[in-house]
């Protein structure tokens, strides 16, 4: 009895939570057919949002690509004055909220700041235009490359490392033939998650991106300015493509995490 | 000489590891470093690999000081304990993979591997994975990996450490007759005292960061250095204030000429050999006799027996 009592808050939990909500967006966006979903997202602003959106996405993620594996080869394999300190960094984008990052990019790049006026001078902008959003989507995504792959790395060792080396591969040649190939799912992990999130991003972009329509708007603001200007039916369209994405991207992981072990 | 290491120091932290080491691997030897865990063996081992720097000491192999040189450029091969197979790559690619970086030729590669499969009689398990081999079988694939590109010191940590009795009698043989077959100069660390004497033919003895002796088994088990050399090499007992082997012990009921008298304490027997435990005065010894010797002499605990060193054995004198 006790058993089902426990399903049954469980469940309903869920459903108040997240299959009613997400499941009336559906409904709202298709209730009148496939036909105005389709439209409401090719029109110009959605297209254009859908591009800003990617380009900043795929920025986001080369960049904390490279610098996650970087940095979790530098945390898991040496050892420096200051690691421990480096470590704490990497997850302090977890515990800032979005929307201080966001300011703090302001604060610093912005047209106000020594180094805003500087980048202004020689015509590069960064604030209320796509550096700025990919500088705040970098971090609020940064720890989840090197947390997805640090563990993997640790757990792989240096052992296969060091024979390649003594076999004559030079470093570069270890790192691609041999240590890549041993964290590939972990690293296909925390890209697909880097990912989901750089795209779902809200609050840091918000503050960043000066929500200048046809401009610098992403999916996520296209939503909200939508939603806001009584335009519901846009702001439905793009909020279920946004979760189709999500959705996508957790399978995707689904299918990339079990595989971590071979 | 094949490898030449001078007064190499190294530390770990604080902690001394290698204490002015100075060892000469003779070309085409199969040499042992020998010695307890913790002694520094596998780090003088991966010192001569290029995969620790000393802190002072240089290291010549082939006559060309390599104590600078990356790992990569001393044409050593090593062999991990744990075998560090590339867990991603056949077993074919795995062996295959010093020529690959080395980039010869795609014909030449194939003919080479596949000689070097069968040599360590893994030919039919080219396209298998690490993951479906026994450790036996991973560790001569990674014999073979090393041996791919031709290296001119073969490096071997532990290699057997990591497998079950059987297996390791199994490869300690092998090891030995693929020595006689390939006569590459072979330093591997090891710290059973058995393997050593039956594979190398030098020992090297490492304890405490320090050589403790060189030699030949034969040299170091018949002419131990000292106390600590001769007790880790082979079962010792004390009798009259000499470390003795316990088969060089002679037990007789009648008193003879330097005998001391013992009381048998207990009578163990282990399939062809008997292990006698004895009383003498206040101490404990005791002495291994064949089943035949102890049955002759009716031996059973309280029996009074006289003992002393055999003619020509090994005796030690100690401080008591």
């Amino acid at each position: 009895m006790a058993k089902y009592a426990l399903r049954a808050v469980a469940l309903g939990y869920l459903m108040f939570l997240l299959v009613i909500p997400t499941g009336l967006i559906f409904w709202k966006t298709f209730s009148a057919g496939i036909g105005p979903f389709f439209e409401a997202l090719t029109s110009p602003s959605a297209l254009h949002a859908f591009q800003v959106t990617l380009i900043v996405a795929v920025w986001a993620v080369v960049l904390n690509t490279i610098f996650g594996v970087g940095t979790a080869l530098l945390l898991v394999r040496r050892q420096f004055p200051g690691k421990r300190v480096l470590n704490l960094l990497v997850d302090l984008p977890v515990a800032v909220s979005p929307v201080v990052v966001g300011l703090a990019l302001i604060l610093v790049y912005g047209a106000f700041s020594p180094a805003g006026a500087a980048l202004a001078k020689v015509g590069i902008q960064i604030i209320f235009s796509l550096p700025g959003m990919v500088l705040a989507t970098v971090f609020v995504s940064l720890p989840l490359v090197v947390r997805a792959i640090a563990p993997v790395l640790e757990e792989l060792g240096t052992d296969q490392e060091q024979a390649a080396l003594t076999l004559g591969a030079n470093p570069i040649q270890t790192f691609v033939r041999i240590t890549l190939p041993g964290i590939r799912w972990a690293l296909g992990y925390g890209i697909v998650l880097c990912l989901a999130r750089s795209l779902g991003e809200y609050g840091a972009v918000a503050v960043v991106s000066g929500r200048i329509v046809d401009q610098t708007q992403t999916l996520t603001l296209f939503v909200e300015e939508r939603f806001t200007n009584f335009e519901e039916g846009q702001a439905y369209a793009a909020s279920v493509a946004l979760a189709l994405i999500a959705v996508v991207s957790l399978l995707l992981t689904k299918l990339l995490r079990p595989k971590e072990d071979r | 000489m094949a490898i030449e290491v001078r007064d190499v120091n190294k530390n770990f932290g604080k902690t001394p590891v290698l204490k002015d080491i100075t060892v000469d691997v003779p070309s085409g030897s199969l040499t042992a470093l020998l010695g307890p865990s913790g002694g520094g063996k596998s780090t003088l081992l991966r010192v001569i690999a290029g995969l620790e720097n000393p802190d002072t000491g240089t290291v010549v192999i082939s006559g060309v000081d390599a104590t600078r040189l990356s790992p990569q450029r001393r044409n050593v091969g090593f062999v991990f304990q744990h075998y560090a197979a590339f867990k991603h790559l056949s077993v074919f690619r795995n062996v295959a993979f010093g020529l690959e970086v080395r980039k010869q030729p795609k014909d030449k590669i194939r003919a080479r591997v596949m000689e070097l499969l069968e040599l360590v009689h893994l030919q039919d398990f080219a396209e298998r994975y690490p993951g479906q081999l026994s450790g036996g079988q991973r560790q001569r694939m990674a014999l073979a990996r090393a041996l791919a590109v031709e290296p001119q010191v073969l490096l071997l940590d532990e290699p057997f450490g990591a497998l079950d009795a059987q297996v390791r009698k199994e490869l300690r043989s092998w090891l030995r007759r693929l020595h006689d077959e390939v006569h590459v100069t072979t330093v591997f660390v090891t710290h059973d005292q058995e393997e050593a004497i039956e594979v190398a033919d030098r020992i090297v003895l490492l304890a405490d960061g320090k050589v403790v002796q060189t030699g030949s088994p034969h040299e170091i088990y018949d002419h131990p250095a000292n106390e600590f050399v001769m007790s880790f090499l082979g079962p010792v007992t004390r009798i009259d204030g000499h470390l003795v082997r316990p088969h060089d012990i002679e037990v007789s009921l009648d008193p003879s000429p330097g005998a001391t008298e013992a009381i048998v304490s207990r009578v163990v027997r282990l399939g062809f050999e008997v292990r006698v435990e004895l009383t003498i005065g206040e101490q404990e010894a005791f002495a291994q006799l064949t089943r035949a010797h102890a049955d002759q002499l009716g031996l059973a605990p309280g029996t009074a027996v006289h003992v002393r060193p055999a003619a020509g054995a090994k005796a030690l004198p100690v401080p008591a």
